[in-house]
């Protein structure tokens, strides 16, 4: 990897994913993050941890893609006043992040937005509940956040949520409008925080994954492999190949599921109730079937740390393949539809438009980047298991609703490959192997795309093999405020069609 | 618009006459109870006070068109105000315990309070902590609770059943 900061010293992380660590200074971290970003690469994630009762202060994880690995800076923080500079300067993506950070762990950003993220009326602004010595009553407070008014003649808000009308999560979404054109979208977020990550503490490394697998319900495949890839990489377990072909043949599964949902969703929205009958149709023929192969329509806990739980046998695989291609079949009859009907394309064109531009300036990641122009897929830049063979990610780049649908449609369809393939092909051999000896604190990453991109989960055990600190992290940090971006301009109506064109995660964004 | 049309005679009418006696069963006792207790269709209310939206993804897929929802009677509506029963996921987030509460009181008398999963149950993996009061019951008075991670379909339209037999017998 070259680097112009030489003195910096990159240990390899063990596991599965191509991943780096050092230690930096503040000003080190600057230039890491600046260096990354002009070679073009992208922040991931960042989280906190308190090593107090290690008789240190506070460590300040950073990790960032770039040349097809990941790279994990640790900056240390002192126990008193622990502050790090304003990372939201050079990637925007890093200002909710820090406000979170804040908000769970007290490490606090010099510059940019103050107001709190994840923290609402649950606890007091100098109570910081991932610190070890936190109170662990809660007070419930009045909640009072600063939305930006926008000022104008004619100008008015739209208050909409969290409980929204329809079978959705919970969020608040304010708009500021003149007549029914949107100037301004604001959101909040943080309702369904459940404090996952406090929760995982002190967990053994299976209840971890039943856990962590339900961050966010429709992504629980990836995020069940992540964390095991995770804890694979500090056990040094190394899965059996037919746990990762099975892995693989679920995870692709998910997001046949999910994008068929969306298809139909999507066009729903548009007003075009026949795709959705017609897909939801669809998904539920694959839920039916996963339920006959893997006992559950949802098989969350299909994925243990070291393996899979369940085979699937000859008459499985048969059952599998058969369904695969009338739904294949299916797709194209559909997809030929919606291309050639004039009314949806009329809603679809143009609607909710992130420029390629707009979205390497935002840092937008997974199916939404690729619907703008953007060749990321961690299938590709960062293959693990058995995405051996070089996958081409899918793009389109006019970056509207019609380009994240075409994308929704094509990737189906590599899907469906993919796991034809797999089927065609499973090793023989065990399902699990059994999990090495934990190094203590050491760092275990594990990220799979998912169907809405990339998730990633950061694991550290301790010496007795029980979780010390768990981060979970959804590719929807980067793409909600990549939705405040594509709303302007807009009318009020097709809000609903561009952010199911989008469906960001809020439980997994939550935490 | 041809194939358009094409496809809809291709797939038919889906609906299943249920695929097997007890769903057959479920269905018809659903539509009379309805139609006894409600002499209308049953308004249900979603709200998600702080679900892995798991949940949410089985009730969404009982509006496909394998269950015929609106045929036995049950309709989702936009408000609380126009419901008959609350359908709650959980576990209930802090930052949604006012929420919750305040569509409680918006839904009329005499109302249902349905909780959904294992997480609306019992709390289930996240339990109670700073950020999560657990059950539904912990914050509204709940009528039945459906367990499941997530409940099927099937068991939500049971667990429906069951929320409207205890109204029919109170």
């Amino acid at each position: 990897m070259p680097m112009p900061l030489s003195d910096l010293v990159f240990d390899k992380l063990p596991g599965a994913l191509a991943a780096v660590r050092t230690s930096v200074t503040a000003t080190r971290l600057v230039e890491l993050c600046r260096h990354v970003r002009d070679d073009g690469g992208a922040l991931v994630t960042l989280w906190g941890e308190d090593l107090r009762r290690d008789a240190q202060g506070f460590r300040l994880c950073v990790v960032l893609q770039h040349d097809n690995g990941l790279m994990v800076a640790e900056l240390a923080l002192p126990a008193v006043d622990p502050v790090f500079p304003n990372l939201a300067e050079i990637f925007p993506g890093a200002e909710r992040l820090q406000r979170a950070v804040h908000d769970l762990v007290g490490l606090r950003a010099l510059g940019g937005d103050a107001r709190p993220w994840l923290r609402h009326a649950a606890w007091p602004a100098d109570v910081f509940p991932m610190r070890h010595d936190a109170p662990t009553a809660a007070t419930d407070l009045a909640d009072d956040y600063a939305f930006v008014r926008v000022e104008g003649k004619g100008v008015h808000e739209i208050p909409v949520g969290p409980i929204h009308a329809g079978t959705i999560e919970p969020g608040h979404f304010r708009f500021s409008v003149v007549g029914e054109k949107v100037l301004r979208l604001e959101e909040r977020l943080g309702f369904a925080h459940k404090g996952i990550e406090k929760r995982a503490e002190g967990l053994d490394a299976a209840s971890g994954a039943r856990l962590v697998a339900r961050t966010c319900g429709d992504s629980a495949v990836a995020y069940a492999w992540a964390y095991a890839m995770a804890v694979e990489a500090v056990t040094v377990t190394s899965p059996p190949p037919r746990a990762l072909a099975l892995r693989g043949l679920l995870l692709e599964r998910e997001r046949i599921a999910n994008h068929v949902g969306d298809i139909g969703g999507i066009a729903n929205d548009a007003g075009f109730a026949f795709g959705l009958s017609q897909c939801s149709r669809l998904k539920e023929n694959l839920l039916r079937a996963n339920a006959r192969v893997w006992g559950r329509r949802y098989p969350l806990d299909a994925i243990v740390p070291g393996g899979v739980r369940d085979d699937v046998d000859a008459d499985a695989v048969r059952v599998l393949l058969e369904d695969l291609a009338v739904l294949e079949a299916e797709l194209l009859r559909l997809r030929e539809i919606y291309d050639n009907h004039a009314g949806l394309q009329d809603r679809f064109i143009g609607a909710g438009t992130v420029s390629p531009e707009l979205a390497a300036k935002l840092g937008i990641v997974g199916l939404a980047a690729r619907a703008s122009g953007r060749a990321q897929d961690w299938r590709h830049a960062l293959p693990a298991g058995p995405y051996a063979q070089p996958l081409t990610p899918v793009v389109r780049s006019a970056g509207d609703v019609a380009a994240r649908v075409a994308v929704r449609f094509d990737e189906t369809l590599a899907s469906i490959g993919l796991c034809r393939s797999w089927l065609a092909t499973l090793p023989d051999g065990e399902l699990v192997a059994p999990l090495g000896a934990a190094r203590a604190d050491a760092l275990g990453l594990g990220g799979v795309e998912g169907w809405r991109g990339p998730v990633l989960v950061a694991v550290r055990l301790d010496a007795n093999a029980r979780i010390a600190r768990c981060h979970p992290h959804d590719p929807s940090w980067h793409n909600w405020p990549v939705l405040e971006h594509a709303i302007i301009d807009n009318i009020v109506p097709d809000f609903p069609l561009i952010n199911k064109s989008f469906n960001l995660a809020y439980s997994g964004h939550d935490l | 618009m041809w194939h358009l049309l094409q496809q809809i005679r291709k797939v038919g009418i889906i609906s299943e006459p249920a695929p097997d006696a007890d769903m057959a069963m479920l269905q018809h006792e659903l539509q009379e109870q309805i139609a006894r207790v409600f002499g209308r269709a049953l308004a249900i209310r979603q709200v998600d006070a702080g679900s892995c939206n798991g949940c949410e993804l089985e009730i969404q897929a009982l509006h496909n068109p394998y269950y015929n929802l609106e045929g036995m009677g049950i309709r989702f509506v936009a408000s609380p105000r126009h419901a008959d029963a609350l359908l709650v996921t959980g576990p209930v987030s802090r930052h949604m315990a006012q929420a919750l509460r305040r569509t409680y009181e918006a839904t009329p008398e005499p109302k249902l309070v349905i909780a959904v999963g294992d997480c609306g149950a019992c709390g289930g993996v996240f339990g109670e902590s700073y950020a999560s009061l657990g059950a539904i019951a912990n914050v509204i008075p709940v009528d039945v609770a459906i367990p499941g991670c997530p409940p099927t379909p099937t068991a939500l339209l049971q667990g429906i059943l069951a929320a409207i037999g205890k109204r029919a017998s109170s």
